[in-house]
């Protein structure tokens, strides 16, 4: 990653716009939010019920989240460093740093979820491994898939401090020090950094098909619509093909907000390749709807048909039929908004699976989550844009403008 | 077929317990507890009065709400379906019974102590487990509160102590446990049971009795012993003098839910070959594709020559 072709350096941009005012007043909501939950507790907080367990925190801020992250793996290390393809470096660090904080909140909504947060590291412990659970799997392979990602952002904070670590007072005297570790890591990391790379591809495979095969254990709860055998696979598949267009959404976003030229010259590949793993996804999609018979459900007329509906159309066919016109892909606004459907696309799907599908027999009432989950989500999505902010701020994450390069050549 | 399954299914956990992680916990430590010489609880509706007096035993038993036995006395309640809550763990139904309408049916719903729980396979820590007896039993210590047995309870019972910020428990009847294994004593409904609705025995000669009866009293019972095949089987069986989904139970088949999953999971990690087959073929590609197809796009070439 370090010795990549691809110059990248700190944007270099004003950090204090009024948009990340708005981050963080969006955050410090949720950071008050939380601060009530862990005080008076979940009933306090959520519309969750002995009915509804689970909420939007576990079907957004988890589910979701690990979804979005997908690009990380699928553009990161899939396609540029296992496949080569060279041309997509400018959008590897911006596709880990996205992963690693989609993966870092996704850890933080957790917390504030689980009823005893600090047992959080019992699956860790041998002696309560419980093998049969596919939350055991899921738990696991996000905790160390989060530590890969940790250690495949090293060598860009190599990159950033080596011959510049400057610690603040008395910690100056670590200064050398912290620079020669600062070496240390990243001469062993450009060795041995293809062995985590892998292991983050393997990972992801193991954990995005897990987070589907979670309700694999409720038949009798989840609508036939989306209870199937192949869940996993079909959740794999639609992380896969959320991947790129989540990297593409992002960075015609980043160039937006920074007034840069949008890299059109690799988005435009890059959003050839989504109609091929949009198209598998939505093939394998109506493959199982076709052999289950389940296409019986579709025009139904319920809230679920309709929001199977909207999933589909809205976030499969559409953007769909767009990426395959050349107009589309050439176009920053049009692309943008495919991408955009994409992303919207597999959020509802998640949605429907973890909230919509699952109705529990006995419930008195449907599940709508309170103001405070809402606002504890937008708020953590707000904080996830600060904390990117502040990163490609401070980090070498986007790649340097030519503008620049011209003014200094 | 059922045996011959758990024996598929202890071969798999072999294979996984020697795998990365997979000490095959839940499917280990009750094996015979499964195989119905566990204990049960054979339930009569033709014989319940709708009394209540389960309720008020198990709430003293279990110092659940603490409330006097004149607080359960109230049977105008029965009427609209209640379900169990972190403070209750069992509570009486009462359903029209057309056939003599002076006669409601009454049923008291719990936990069922599946003999193959799906919450004790969902749940990542062994916090829900599969005791000796058969009593699916819960401790709190190991607990995480992720609350995804609650997901996968076919029956709905496991209840959260949502109110509570700091020690929040998943609450569920115990079948006595402690009750059973150390006082010698039998479950608290059960001893309170004033018209013996409730029989506590080995699962295996409940089943019997409850057979026993069908073919003794044609006429007063429905020829089906809920419990005896749903989800796998459980604990608690059901007797009853009319279609069981009138009466509020749900409608399940003989598949045991964990086979849904486990074979999953245990494929998955079986010695670990699936993923580092993946790894292994991507490590391959890697290699195969380290020269690329395409170049850098041509301005990214002009960053690196300036650099230089």
């Amino acid at each position: 990653m370090t010795h990549s072709t691809v110059r990248a350096e700190p944007a270099r941009h004003e950090f204090w716009t009024p948009g990340v005012y708005f981050l963080i007043a969006f955050t410090l909501i949720a950071v008050g939010i939380a601060i009530y939950r862990f005080l008076f507790g979940l009933a306090a907080t959520t519309n969750l019920d002995q009915e509804h367990p689970w909420g939007i925190w576990i079907a957004l801020d988890v589910a979701t989240g690990v979804a979005l992250a997908a690009g990380g793996f699928t553009t990161a290390a899939a396609l540029t460093h296992i496949f080569h393809r060279h041309r997509y470096e400018v959008l590897v660090r911006p596709a880990l740093l996205t992963a690693m904080l989609g993966y870092t909140f996704v850890a933080l909504g957790l917390t504030v979820d689980l009823g005893r947060y600090y047992n959080m590291h019992h699956p860790l412990l041998p002696s309560m491994w419980q093998g049969n659970s596919v939350l055991f799997e899921v738990g696991m392979c996000v905790v160390v898939y989060l530590n890969v990602l940790y250690i495949e952002f090293l060598p860009v904070v190599c990159e950033r401090f080596i011959g510049a670590v400057n610690l603040p007072g008395f910690l100056a005297a670590l200064n050398r020090p912290v620079d020669r570790l600062l070496r240390f890591l990243d001469r062993t990391l450009s060795k041995v950094m293809f062995l985590f790379i892998i292991a983050g591809v393997v990972l992801s495979c193991m954990h995005q098909s897990s987070l589907g095969g979670l309700l694999l254990i409720a038949p009798y709860k989840v609508h036939p619509l989306w209870y199937t055998p192949v869940l996993p696979f079909l959740f794999l598949l639609s992380a896969i093909a959320v991947g790129y267009p989540m990297v593409i959404f992002e960075s015609l976003l980043a160039s937006k907000s920074f007034g840069r030229k949008p890299e059109m010259s690799v988005l435009t590949p890059l959003s050839r390749l989504v109609v091929l793993t949009l198209g598998i996804y939505l093939i394998a999609k109506a493959a199982d709807l076709l052999i289950r018979d389940a296409y019986v459900h579709v025009l139904e007329g319920s809230l679920e048909s309709w929001m199977f509906l909207v999933e589909i159309c809205l976030g499969g066919l559409l953007p769909m039929g767009m990426l395959l016109s050349e107009r589309v892909r050439h176009s920053p606004n049009l692309l943008l908004a495919a991408s955009t459907l994409v992303v919207v696309g597999v959020a509802i799907n998640r949605i429907n699976v973890f909230l919509v599908a699952y109705q529990p027999p006995f419930a008195q009432k449907a599940y709508f989550p309170s103001l405070m989950e809402i606002f504890f989500t937008v708020g953590m999505v707000a904080a996830l844009m600060l904390v990117y902010r502040a990163a490609v701020t401070i980090f070498p994450i986007l790649p340097r403008e030519r503008a620049v390069r011209a003014g200094r050549a | 077929m059922k045996v011959s399954r758990r024996g598929f299914f202890q071969v798999l956990g072999l294979g996984a317990a020697g795998a990365v992680a997979s000490p095959d916990r839940s499917d280990a430590s009750s094996p015979s507890a499964s195989l119905g010489e566990g204990m049960g609880m054979l339930v009569d509706t033709t014989e319940c009065i709708g009394c209540r007096k389960c309720e008020y035993a198990c709430d003293h038993a279990h110092e659940l709400t603490g409330q006097p036995p004149s607080a359960f006395e109230d049977l105008s309640i029965l009427d609209t379906p209640r379900r169990m809550d972190e403070d209750s763990f069992t509570v009486v139904n009462r359903y029209p019974n057309p056939d003599n309408p002076e006669k409601p049916i009454s049923v008291k719903i719990q936990c069922m102590h599946c003999l193959r729980p799906a919450c004790t396979s969902a749940c990542l820590v062994g916090a829900l487990q599969v005791a000796e007896n058969g009593a699916v039993v819960y401790e709190a210590w190991k607990c995480l509160g992720c609350r995804y047995c609650m997901v996968a309870c076919p029956f709905g019972v496991p209840t959260y102590e949502y109110h509570e910020p700091f020690t929040p428990q998943v609450r569920k009847c115990t079948f006595c446990h402690e009750r059973v294994t150390h006082e010698g004593k039998i479950p608290a409904c059960a001893e309170m049971c004033p018209p013996m609705a409730l029989t506590f025995g080995q699962r295996s000669e409940l089943l019997e009795l409850a057979h026993k009866k069908i073919a003794d009293n044609p006429e007063r019972y429905i020829n089906h012993v809920y419990g005896e095949h749903e989800v796998g089987g459980t604990s608690w069986l059901y007797l009853a003098p009319r279609e069981f989904e009138e009466l509020g139970f749900l409608k399940l088949g003989p598949g045991a839910l964990p086979s849904l999953t486990e074979p999953i999971q245990h494929a998955i990690f079986k010695f670990g070959i699936p993923p580092l087959t993946l790894y292994g073929l991507l490590g391959a590609m890697m290699w195969a594709y380290r020269n690329g197809d395409d170049p850098p796009v041509s301005h990214d070439m002009e960053g690196e020559t300036n650099d230089a």
